[in-house]
């Protein structure tokens, strides 16, 4: 059979997925064992048990200034900043992508300032963040806002515009307002492409995260890896980093699964990722 | 226009881009009427049937409907089938049906809710099951067989119980036996409710089998140095009703004129014209 057609079964599809990360952490073992046997205070390639033995004290012994337990202090403080951000910009995307979408008028006076504003480099905003907003939360959310709305916008814009004409005209025959057709038709067919901007925008949204926490802030998993960088603490680094990609996988994960729930019949033909 | 019309085409011209589509287009259709429409690809016969549906509107001249102008947007007296995209994806086949009432009983949440949408559900279940889809009420459109869909929006477009049926290709993409269903299905409601219906499609054996009216959309004169000079109007107006109109070699005559080969008449396939060459 040809190799297009042949499908691995449900284990072996398992297996396969674990593979590169088995590869990976066999590979960096290897490197950190040849290291340590040459220098045993080296400090780059931490060995894994000096690894778990960091992130134990982070996650389960209260820190001996302030008595807490750091890795859920950052944790819950990114998370909350992270949620902020995505949220605003998924509001943001919802009502100005779908007037966009849905309304000639929305869409000539809209779609070129979000083209524009798309395009300024989010960063550079961080430091007029900082001036206006001071630098609390407002300021780290307001960055998540910025760099990951105009893209969620547009995305759901497009989403509201690909609609096939017919089922708007369909919708307009069966004596539909266009606020109906806005809630009955537009906003259920739109949604499952919102889901997918919110799972697209969760890259830029860390993205900026760490920047802003890294920039300016006293807790935050961002705040966290900058500042034992200064000590070359990679056996604090690594974990932090996998941490930080494990929850942004689970949250991937978590809107993958809402939306084959939710939106089912968006999910009945076709394969998706 | 005479006065028991219920559709008057008034000298439409319609024009893209000063590329005339159609021209001098004039028709009275009285109620009632199965009007099947066929013609070459491109000859603007969808144009035709979007500007019924005021999804498009004429260049110059007007159509009324009952005597007074179309209003300028599309309005729950004109049904629509379309050959896809008739049917909301995101809505079960029941949910479809039910769409309708429930956009007329909540203006502002478009939806009911409780013992409203149970009475509102059981009342689409004589439809469901004219249509023969009781057993898939809960199956959403993809879960469907593409006769099925159609069904669907058949008589989805007739729950507001238009006075108008548009049908724009509706069977295009079906097969042949199902093609035969869903025709004995279209003549059954058309009977049943009583709507003026305006079907373009490409195959003329259909045109003739359900028309009591058939228009042949076509270019009267032709420029060989620039073919879109000129649009197309309606070159044949035949009544149905007389069975002995729908025998006999018409539909070949019909086929040769719109340049559609005899041998591919329900597949819609189009060779060149021969007389084009020669001129």
């Amino acid at each position: 059979m040809r190799l297009i057609n042949r499908k691995p079964s449900r284990t072996t599809a398992l297996m396969l997925g674990l593979l590169p990360f088995l590869i990976l952490i066999i590979v960096y073992t290897i490197a950190s064992q040849a290291r340590l046997a040459e220098n045993p205070s080296d400090r780059l390639l931490p060995s894994l048990q000096s690894m778990a033995n960091a992130m134990e004290k982070m996650a389960f012994e209260p820190d001996r200034r302030n008595g807490e337990l750091l890795l859920w202090k950052d944790t819950f403080a990114s998370l909350m900043r992270i949620g902020a951000g995505l949220g605003i910009s998924t509001l943001l995307a919802l009502v100005i992508g779908l007037t966009m979408g849905t309304l000639p008028y929305g869409k000539a006076a809209l779609a070129p300032f979000v083209a524009a504003f798309s395009l300024i480099p989010p960063i550079t905003i961080l430091p007029i963040l900082f001036i206006i907003l001071g630098l609390g939360e407002a300021a780290k959310i307001g960055l998540i806002v910025v760099g990951t709305a105009p893209v969620m916008i547009r995305s759901v814009a497009q989403a509201a515009l690909d609609i096939p004409r017919e089922l708007i005209i369909k919708a307009e025959t069966l004596g539909a307002s266009s606020w109906q057709i806005a809630t009955r038709v537009i906003v259920p067919s739109v949604l499952p492409a919102a889901i997918m901007a919110l799972r697209i925008g969760l890259i830029p949204a860390w993205i900026f995260l760490v920047s802003a926490e890294a920039i300016a802030s006293t807790e935050g998993l961002g705040y966290r890896i900058f500042l034992v960088r200064r000590y070359m603490a990679m056996d604090i680094i690594l974990p932090y980093v996998a941490w930080i990609t494990l929850l942004a996988f689970i949250m991937d994960y978590l809107l993958r699964v809402l939306s084959r729930v939710a939106f089912r019949w968006k999910h009945l033909e076709g394969d998706s990722l | 226009m005479s006065k028991d019309a219920i559709i008057s085409v008034e000298g439409v011209f319609k024009e893209y881009d000063q590329a005339p589509i159609l021209e001098r287009v004039n028709l009275d259709v009285t109620a009632g009427t199965f009007c099947t429409i066929v013609g070459a690809s491109g000859c603007g016969k969808s144009t035709f049937l979007r500007m019924l549906l005021s999804q498009e509107h004429p260049s110059r001249g007007q159509i009324l409907m009952e005597g007074h102008p179309l209003p300028p947007e599309p309005t729950p007296d004109r049904g629509i089938v379309f050959q896809r995209y008739s049917v909301f994806p995101h809505l079960t086949v029941a949910e479809n049906l039910v769409l309708a009432s429930e956009i007329a009983a909540a203006p502002f949440t478009g939806r009911l809710f409780g013992s409203r949408r149970k009475k509102a559900l059981t009342e689409t279940e004589a439809l469901l099951d004219r249509i023969g889809l009781s057993h898939a009420a809960n199956r959403y459109p993809a879960q469907l067989s593409g006769g099925m869909q159609q069904r669907l929006a058949i008589a989805q477009a007739l729950v507001k119980k238009p006075g108008i049926l548009l049908l724009d290709e509706p069977f295009g993409a079906l097969d042949p036996g199902i093609k035969l269903d869903m025709h004995e299905l279209l003549l059954g409601l058309w009977d049943e409710f009583g709507m003026t219906v305006f079907m373009v499609t490409h195959d003329i054996h259909e045109a003739f089998k359900l028309g009591t009216r058939l228009l042949v959309f076509d270019k009267v004169r032709h420029d060989p140095q620039a073919p879109e000079a000129y649009g197309a109007t309606i070159t044949y107006d035949l009544p149905l009703s007389d069975p002995e109109m729908k025998s006999g070699r018409l539909p070949e005559e019909i086929a040769e004129t719109i340049h559609v080969p005899k041998t591919a008449l329900s597949s819609g396939f189009q060779t060149p014209n021969p007389h084009e060459e020669r001129s």
